[in-house]
């Protein structure tokens, strides 16, 4: 099993949620989140005076998977959230070692 | 005839009444403007200091300020008495002995409309020593303010002493000033710099290197409701001036004020909303409200006089004036965290000058003697005051309170206490 995490571009969310859902993947977890990357912060001006936006709004998805679905699963992701700009965000993949459906006590795949 | 009389008394003293009223809840919106042109951790203790310093300046103005201002008033030294003076009678008034301050309308009501204006001076300092300014020193300047230092230097002019309009009755310099550009605007302008200069910048303001670091208020909503509220009570401010309604020419003067005061705010606000456009590349909100307020500020020293276009035109130069003032304070390291010392105090002076334009009665020396005397006194007595303050029970929270947002420390209260973050 895979956690995949993506940080991505908070209006490309749907995209990545119906990309995802066309896929198969029948759950995820999002998070609003602050951070920032190569695009960095900006800033603007507040009555003429300068003020730095360090860290961007962006969006976490987490999706936890069985092993199989992973390449399609970074694909529709990659295609889902790809603007052609710099702050698309990121997708990192770990490994699961285990995982409990609470509501029925299942295990391992049959629980994601 | 002795019917008419009576009832044009009536009139005018109900007319005053309801411009008071008017000019009252601009209390409400400096209170509004000033909880969104700050950051959220401060918001309470501003409130505080709102409805407190309104609460004094009545309290005030009773005890002495209004006696120092219209009672036995003349001259330039003050004399000092109690309470507000005898109520007119019908009798007086329609022998026409009546020998108080007002003739045309109730005494009561004239004490009524000028301590609203007291008020609107202290509420200028409030906004401008925002977020680090300990909240009993503050209401201990205002008590002060409010009985001698705004009081002193009405009677100058409006209590018939040296600056007064009138050289046939003993002024000396013809000083025109109709709601009170300088009067009340000017003289919160002075008072709030001289505080400012003493208290220092909000920390993390000003950088080692001279650079400027915005602190975004905390809610554009509360400041453009504050804005508009300032505007509608605006209309009792000017309009209430003209102290007259109950004739054909007086009601034509009021409606003129009215269109006048509508329109300069109106210049105003578009000029700074253009200027901030093509200066900092995006429409700053708070530059527009802010140049809708100067645009008021510059016509309230002669909303009467000149058309409906001059207004604008007064109102959008104030606009202006107000963006170029708030950039060069920054640039001087004067903290000023809603802009009241450049709305009030920049453009203050601006509506005084703005007067010879279109007033025959006007003179640039009149003006300018105007302008110096009393920011001159203002300045110098607030910094006195500010000063003993400082030196006695300070007038700075600590660092750490700065830091936590002084509605803990001075308050106890957090304005918004399910999602604060500073």
């Amino acid at each position: 099993m895979k956690l995949i995490t993506a940080i991505i571009k908070p209006f490309k969310l749907d995209d990545v949620r119906e990309s995802l859902s066309e896929i198969g993947v029948q759950g995820m977890t999002v998070t609003e989140v602050k951070g920032f990357g190569r695009q960095k912060g900006h800033t603007e001006l507040y009555r003429g005076a300068e003020y730095v936006v360090d860290f961007l709004p962006k969006v976490k998805v987490e999706v936890a998977i069985d092993d199989g679905l992973l390449d399609q699963c970074l694909e529709a992701i990659g295609k889902a959230a790809n603007t052609g700009k710099v702050g698309d965000g990121k997708i990192f993949v770990t490994s699961l070692e285990e995982a409990v459906r609470i509501r029925t006590g299942e295990t391992g795949t049959d629980a994601v | 005839m002795e019917d008419l009389i009576q009832t044009n008394y009536a009139l005018d003293t109900f007319y005053f009444l309801l411009m008071g009223v008017l000019v009252m809840f601009m209390a409400c919106g400096f209170s509004m403007l000033e909880a969104g042109m700050i950051r959220a951790k401060n918001t309470s203790e501003i409130l505080t200091k709102n409805v407190a310093l309104y609460s004094i300046s009545c309290i005030m103005y009773l005890l002495i300020g209004y006696n120092i201002m219209y009672i036995d008033a003349g001259g330039i030294f003050p004399s000092f008495g109690f309470m507000i003076g005898e109520e007119n009678t019908a009798e007086q008034i329609i022998n026409g002995t009546a020998g108080g301050v007002a003739t045309d309308h109730s005494e009561r009501s004239d004490y009524f409309f000028q301590v609203v204006f007291v008020a609107t001076a202290m509420s200028i300092v409030s906004g401008a020593v925002a977020e680090r300014m300990k909240l009993w020193a503050f209401l201990a300047f205002a008590v002060v303010m409010t009985s001698i230092i705004y009081p002193v230097q009405g009677m100058w002019t409006w209590g018939g002493g040296w600056l007064m309009l009138d050289k046939v009755d003993g002024g000396l310099f013809d000083y025109q000033d109709f709601a009170g550009s300088g009067i009340v605007h000017l003289c919160g302008g002075a008072a709030a710099l001289a505080g400012v200069l003493l208290l220092g910048p909000r920390a993390g303001k000003y950088g080692p290197n001279g650079e400027v670091h915005a602190i975004p208020g905390c809610n554009m909503p509360l400041a453009t409701l504050g804005m508009f509220v300032l505007w509608f009570g605006w209309f009792g401010f000017n309009g209430g001036s003209e102290l007259k309604l109950s004739n054909v020419d007086e009601a034509n003067a009021v409606a003129q004020v009215f269109v006048n005061t509508n329109i300069a705010a109106s210049g105003g606000l578009v000029a700074a909303l253009l200027l901030a456009r093509a200066w900092f590349g995006k429409a700053d909100l708070t530059m527009a409200l802010n140049g809708a307020l100067a645009g008021l500020v510059a016509i309230t020293a002669d909303p009467l006089s000149g058309s409906a276009f001059w207004s604008m035109i007064i109102g959008a130069v104030g606009g202006l004036i107000v963006v170029c003032s708030i950039v060069l304070l920054d640039k001087l390291k004067i903290d000023d965290p809603v802009g009241a010392i450049s709305v009030h105090g920049t453009v203050g002076i601006w509506g005084v000058v703005a007067v010879v334009f279109n007033n025959g009665d006007a003179t640039i020396l009149g003006q300018v003697v105007g302008i110096l005397g009393i920011f001159g006194w203002v300045f110098i007595a607030s910094l006195i005051i500010w000063f003993a303050l400082k030196a006695t029970i300070g007038i700075r929270v600590s660092e750490e309170e700065e830091f936590a947002g002084v509605d803990i420390s001075e308050t106890g209260i957090e304005a918004y206490p399910e999602f604060q973050q500073g």
